[in-house]
């Protein structure tokens, strides 16, 4: 960058009065040849005396005898500063630099971006978005994410499961720091399992994503970065406390232990241990709770080799305990006398990460990663009994490269995953071993302008699944400026964990009815399904400020499916989808920045989820046709010592879900076809004095909106009728809560 | 035994006399934007035996990655020069400066300003400008 900044030196510095020193700045070369730099900043140490170097390099500034530092600064090359001793000529090189750290681009990320660039259709939630709403977990932290629609699972645990597309978690492939992690017997509460402070970043990607991760993901994949030893603060402390007198603690200290190796530590502990009931069906609204859970990373960079490296060890408790009110576990566990389900959870987990690049070309890396699980969960629900075991070994290596030039990128890489699960319910031991070896190869052509494409296969030999083939296609076009026409497609392929997705069927009277059929997990054949899209974003300026929107359109067709078909009441069937079962789901997504640090974010959504049940072909339950979406965002203007006010509200609105059938209940114990819509305001407010802490105070639900009665039968919990899965909407009503951030 | 560890060090010897697979060169090339970064990084990588080429909008400089055996520095600046940006040895020729956007006139002082540090700078990962 060479601007000659003219307008100083039209306006010369009056200083008539003063002798003045000249000088000459070059740029460094190897014969030392005088080179003029124009454009050089020269000016005195802590005054705001200076001068900018003429076509020649050469420049004159006032000079006093107690000036003695002269700085001389250029975009691209180091600063110098050199001590001025008596007023002579200066004649001073400068060396060109690569690292630009005396350079500061203002300008403003956004919270949640989205790529013009990148061939697949992902969005990155910066941490900026997570304090938007106070996430204290990785379930919570899509409040204010238009793609990603959070609802409960059933009416006691207080699990909140996540849709993408229409389709719930299982079809979602949930990586951290690209190792899948919620998958398995941690996929009904694996992400509560993850502090929302521990996330750095999340990437979520709609349709079929990378082959690179797996072949398990359908409908998409969601990627948490967690914080990292050498970017996150030295302490961090986070106090959180809701009306609901839930207290959350976290607490992070990062630690450097010598030129290459780093250290966090990183703790988290909540609990709630209050029983609320609301809405007088003598059940608890949601469970008490404790959980502890520790995270140690190590990781290790050495630059000059290339080298960077992760080790991370995890450790977590959970204990979760609802049912009706006055439960107590000692005396009522597994009697008819008073309904309680306890859920204790154990899990470890080691992981390990080596990453090389060549230092010499860049473009050339690889990556190993390897991680272990051990997931251990004891529970009842009333008189059902689910424990699961589940252990679980994951390895990927990864090399990248390039193919004649950089925009024909390559990554090819191989797997091998190990599951062994063992599970009891009720009665009945189920064990099974998973085994699976594959390779992948990508190929990423980008032309730098218009095109990007990325094309994907994969092969896998797996014991249960078989050998298959695994492809994915994204490619992105940019037919002009600020636009990205994006299409998709790809298949994916998972063997259904029927209990551990599906836990709040043991807080019914249901019946289980597996239709056996000879396949391979749990009698059923493994669930296969293609999904296509296009997506269409485009930028413009309305009224001279940003706003972009973008039109989605994804279809997920299953060639099959283990269907969980809840339409007779008294049981819940599994069997392997005859006929067609798709997902549908289009959304149309506005964002505007109205004024300047005044965000609007805007979606519909309509859903098309419908499956061919043994009763006929169904829409699924409690999957809300229409959705409104709605965040807003504002922040004062930082003042210099970095205090400012942030505020935000998110609005959604849902519309009509279809309730499973109940018509064969008696009178007393039947629902309606649909549910009513149902509208929820959240809203924060962050005051941060400075840069090292900042104070919140929120509310959720704030205007009371409640189902009333989510609890079938709950007067009468061991009847055949109870039911607790009919849930469409918050049971506790408003929650407010308070925390504070402070960091070092 | 013995052959084949002649072999190999004739092999060795030979290939460090032989020109280097990943050369790496950096240049000065004049520019403003990430148009210009677009531009200059196209003209390069469609030089045979170009296999990276990163341009810095900030400092000017093009660091390459090239088959020595296939192309060296002077054929990868004519390339660069022919679509409009000057170099440190080569200048452009007015009729290749014409072709670049109107908004990407390096060498016009009003263009410079408009993209001058520190000026709130909103651009996108697009190559389009904020007009």
């Amino acid at each position: 960058m060479k601007n000659i900044v003219y307008i100083l030196l039209i306006v010369p510095i009056m200083m008539s009065s003063q002798s003045k020193i000249s000088g000459i700045i070059m740029e460094a070369n190897e014969k030392n040849e005088p080179i003029g730099l124009p454009g050089a900043n020269v000016y005195w140490l802590n005054t705001s005396v200076g001068a900018v170097t003429d076509i020649d390099g050469k420049f004159s500034i006032p000079y006093k005898k107690d000036y003695t530092q002269l700085l001389i600064s250029y975009v691209g090359y180091k600063t110098d500063t050199i001590t001025i001793s008596k007023p002579e000529m200066v004649r001073h090189w400068l060396q060109p630099t690569d690292n630009l750290d005396a350079v500061t681009i203002k300008s403003r990320k956004q919270a949640t971006s989205k790529s013009y660039l990148q061939a697949a259709n992902v969005f990155t939630v910066s941490s900026d978005e997570l304090l938007k709403a106070a996430c204290c977990n990785l379930s919570e932290s899509f409040e204010t994410n238009p793609s990603i629609d959070v609802n409960f699972a059933d009416a006691v645990t207080g699990t909140r499961q996540i849709k993408m597309l229409g389709l719930n978690s299982p079809y979602i492939l949930i990586a951290t720091e690209n190792i899948p992690s919620i998958r398995g017997a941690s996929q009904a509460f694996g992400l509560s399992f993850i502090p929302g402070t521990w996330v750095e970043s999340i990437q979520i990607t709609k349709g079929a994503g990378s082959v690179v991760n797996g072949y398990e993901s359908i409908a998409g994949q969601i990627n948490a970065e967690l914080v990292k030893p050498t970017t996150d603060d030295r302490l961090f402390v986070n106090l959180y406390g809701a009306s609901s007198e839930r207290l959350e603690l976290n607490t992070h200290i990062n630690t450097k232990v010598s030129d290459k190796w780093h250290t966090g530590l990183y703790l988290h502990g909540n609990t709630h241990n209050k029983e609320h009931d609301v809405n007088d069906d003598g059940f608890m609204d949601m469970p008490k709770y404790n959980q502890v859970n520790i995270m140690n990373r190590w990781q290790y960079t050495n630059a000059e080799k290339g080298f960077v490296s992760f080790i991370n060890l995890k450790f977590l408790n959970d204990e979760k305990q609802t049912g009706q009110l006055g439960f107590n576990p000692d005396t009522d566990k597994l009697t008819t006398g008073v309904w309680g389900s306890e859920i204790d959870t154990r899990r470890y987990e080691v992981s390990a990460k080596l990453g090389y690049v060549n230092p010499e070309i860049p473009y050339q890396s690889l990556g190993v990663q390897t991680a272990f699980s051990s997931h251990k969960q004891d529970s009842y629900f009333g008189l059902n009994q689910y424990d699961i075991t589940h252990n679980s070994l994951y390895a990927n290596a990864i090399y990248n490269s390039i193919i004649s030039d950089s925009r024909h990128k390559i990554k090819t890489g191989v797997s091998y995953t190990y599951d062994h699960y063992d599970e009891f319910v009720n009665t009945t031991a189920y064990e099974r071993t998973e085994r699976s070896v594959g390779a992948f190869f990508e190929y990423n052509y980008d032309n730098l302008e218009k095109l990007n494409v990325t094309a994907g296969i994969r092969i896998d030999d797996h014991n249960l699944l078989g050998t298959f083939v695994t492809p994915r296609l994204h490619a992105r076009y940019t037919p002009w400026e600020k636009s990205a026409l994006r299409a998709s497609f790809g298949r994916g392929k998972r063997s259904a964990n029927i209990f551990a997705e599906n836990q709040q069927l043991f807080s019914t009277s249901r019946n289980i009815n597996i239709v056996n059929t000879n396949g391979t997990i749990y009698g059923l054949d493994p669930e296969i399904a293609w999904n296509y899209g296009v997506s269409y974003l485009q930028g413009f300026n309305l009224f001279g400020r940003k706003a972009d929107i973008t039109l989605d359109f994804y279809k997920t067709d299953f060639k099959n499916q283990v269907v969980v078909d809840y339409e007779n009441p008294q049981e819940v069937s599994f069997y392997n989808l005859e006929g067609d079962s798709y997902a549908n789901s289009f959304q149309v997504e506005l964002n505007y920045n109205v004024f300047k640090h005044f965000d609007l974010r805007t979606a519909y959504k309509y859903y098309d989820v419908k499956t061919d049940y043994n009763s006929g072909k169904l829409s699924k339950p409690l999957v809300p046709t229409h959705r409104l979406f709605a965040n807003v965002s504002y922040e004062t203007k930082k003042q210099d010592d970095g205090q400012h006010w942030k505020f935000d509200a998110t609005y959604n609105w849902l519309g009509e879900q279809r309730f499973s059938s109940t018509e064969t209940n008696p009178e007393h114990y039947q629902l309606s076809d649909k549910t009513p819509t149902l509208a929820t305001l959240n809203a924060q407010v962050t005051k941060v004095f400075s840069p090292k802490f900042e104070v919140y105070l929120g509310g959720e639900n704030i205007t009371n909106v409640r189902q009333n009665n989510p609890i079938l039968g709950a007067d009468d919990p061991f009847g055949s009728n109870f039911d607790t899965t009919f849930v469409y909407g918050p049971i506790f009503g408003s929650m407010y809560y308070a925390g504070l951030r402070f960091k070092i | 035994m013995k052959k084949i560890i002649t072999v190999l060090v004739i092999l060795i010897t030979t290939v460090s006399f032989a020109q280097n697979k990943n050369a790496r060169a950096s240049m000065e090339v004049d520019g403003v934007c990430l148009m210009c970064k677009t531009r200059i990084e196209k003209a390069s990588l469609n030089t045979k035996g170009v296999k990276s080429a990163v341009w810095n909008v900030k400092t000017h400089e093009l660091k390459l990655i090239y088959d020595e055996r296939k192309t060296d520095l002077k054929t990868i600046q004519n390339k660069i020069v022919a679509v409009g940006h000057d170099t440190k040895e080569l200048k452009a020729t007015d009729e290749a400066y014409a072709t670049v956007h109107p908004c990407c006139r390096y060498r016009d002082e009003a263009v410079k300003d408009d993209h001058k540090e520190g000026k709130e700078n909103e651009h996108d990962d697009n190559d389009s400008h904020n007009h």
